[in-house]
């Protein structure tokens, strides 16, 4: 694997650029009159936001890209068979 | 270097995609069937469009030196349709011994909805009395996770199938690891927009190393770009990762995966050079 220096050099005008551009659309939003307070949509955004933030985990992979994934995931019903009333073969 | 794209839509594509794919080191591509972006009303329209994907997709590419390869089914979308759906499934076989059909898909979940299931776990019995491969979708966005999840819960249910004869496509960070963890392939879709694209799909080389890993560009009607396997071997070298690794996920891999279809009858670039020296 490269070097962490390395890593930062070759990715973080890219972060910069990602990160204003979300900024700005979230001033978008708020000049628009705010997130609509029935639209869950935002608050999947601020936990993201907040997974972004957090550091990695001593030992642990890191895996945010993952945790963000499954915060904009409907959630699996492992009962789901039984709810659509779907028979195993 | 040469790769092949074992997930793209060439009948959405010009003419001119195909002599692109060729100049960019393409060999071989694998289309299977799809949505065509409007739900067909008959049995008789899937069949027109098998002969097309079996008949004259393989003559275009070969003007290119491109090998076509193909996978039929009816889609998740139009599986809402059931009784149109068990028509399809029983015509299927009528193509399933042409040359370059390499077995049952792209089948799957959209909505993940109780039909787009019934007809999965339908194309699945009409794949494992066949003995065909399977290639599969799995749902985008929200839908992802619990769909994946869904279709993993069939496969793994159904004792008939071989699961290194499985691929499960469109895999993003949160449905790669449980799609490796249980012994099928993993296919990456790199795309514009809404999936994967080529930097998180070196991250997730990284994080799992290349078994039964393929990348692919989908290739579409809708936003895509038929070249996103360049991009990807780009993107690879630029991280500096070996020229064998990168080769191994374009072109061996597809080649160990797609070689266990008895309708794959691949020419390596290498033979085709000698066949033109002669």
């Amino acid at each position: 694997m490269p070097a962490p220096q390395a890593v930062l050099d070759r990715e973080f005008l890219e972060m910069r650029a990602r990160v204003l551009e979300l900024a700005a659309a979230l001033d978008r939003l708020d000049r628009a009159g705010g997130p609509p307070a029935s639209d869950p949509r935002v608050g999947s955004l601020r936990k993201a936001i907040d997974v972004l933030q957090q550091t990695k985990r001593d030992g642990a992979e890191p895996d945010r890209a993952e945790r963000v994934q499954l915060i904009f995931s409907r959630q699996y019903d492992s009962a789901w068979r039984k709810t659509l009333g779907v028979l195993e073969r | 270097m040469y790769y092949i794209d074992p997930h793209i839509h060439m009948v959405s594509r010009v003419t001119d995609d195909y002599e692109m794919l060729a100049k960019m080191g393409c060999v071989a591509v694998s289309e299977p069937a799809f949505w065509a972006g409007f739900d067909r009303g008959t049995v008789d329209g899937f069949r027109d469009y098998f002969r097309q994907l079996t008949e004259f997709e393989p003559k275009r590419a070969g003007w290119y030196r491109l090998q076509h390869y193909t996978w039929l089914c009816i889609n998740a979308k139009e599986a809402e349709n059931i009784s149109l759906s068990r028509e399809v499934i029983r015509m299927i076989p009528e193509f399933l011994d042409r040359p370059g059909v390499l077995g049952i898909g792209e089948i799957g979940l959209n909505k993940n909805t109780r039909n787009e299931s019934i007809i999965f776990l339908e194309h699945l019995d009409l794949a494992a009395k066949t003995n065909e491969q399977i290639l599969i979708h799995t749902p985008h966005l929200e839908d992802k996770h619990q769909g994946t999840r869904m279709i993993l819960d069939m496969l793994c249910d159904d004792a008939r199938l071989d699961h290194s004869r499985v691929l499960v496509d469109h895999v993003e960070e949160h449905t790669i690891r449980p799609v490796l963890d249980a012994g099928f392939w993993a296919g990456m879709t790199l795309y514009p927009v809404s999936k994967c694209n080529p930097q998180r799909a070196v991250d997730m080389v990284e994080m799992y190393g290349p078994e039964r890993l393929l990348v692919n560009s989908a290739g579409d009607w809708g936003p895509s770009k038929p070249t996103a396997v360049p991009d990807f071997i780009l993107a690879m070298r630029l991280r500096g990762h070996p020229e064998s690794l990168i080769r191994r996920i374009v072109y061996e891999n597809p080649l160990e995966f797609f070689s266990q279809s008895r309708g794959f009858q691949f020419t390596p670039p290498e033979v085709s050079e000698t066949l033109s020296a002669e």
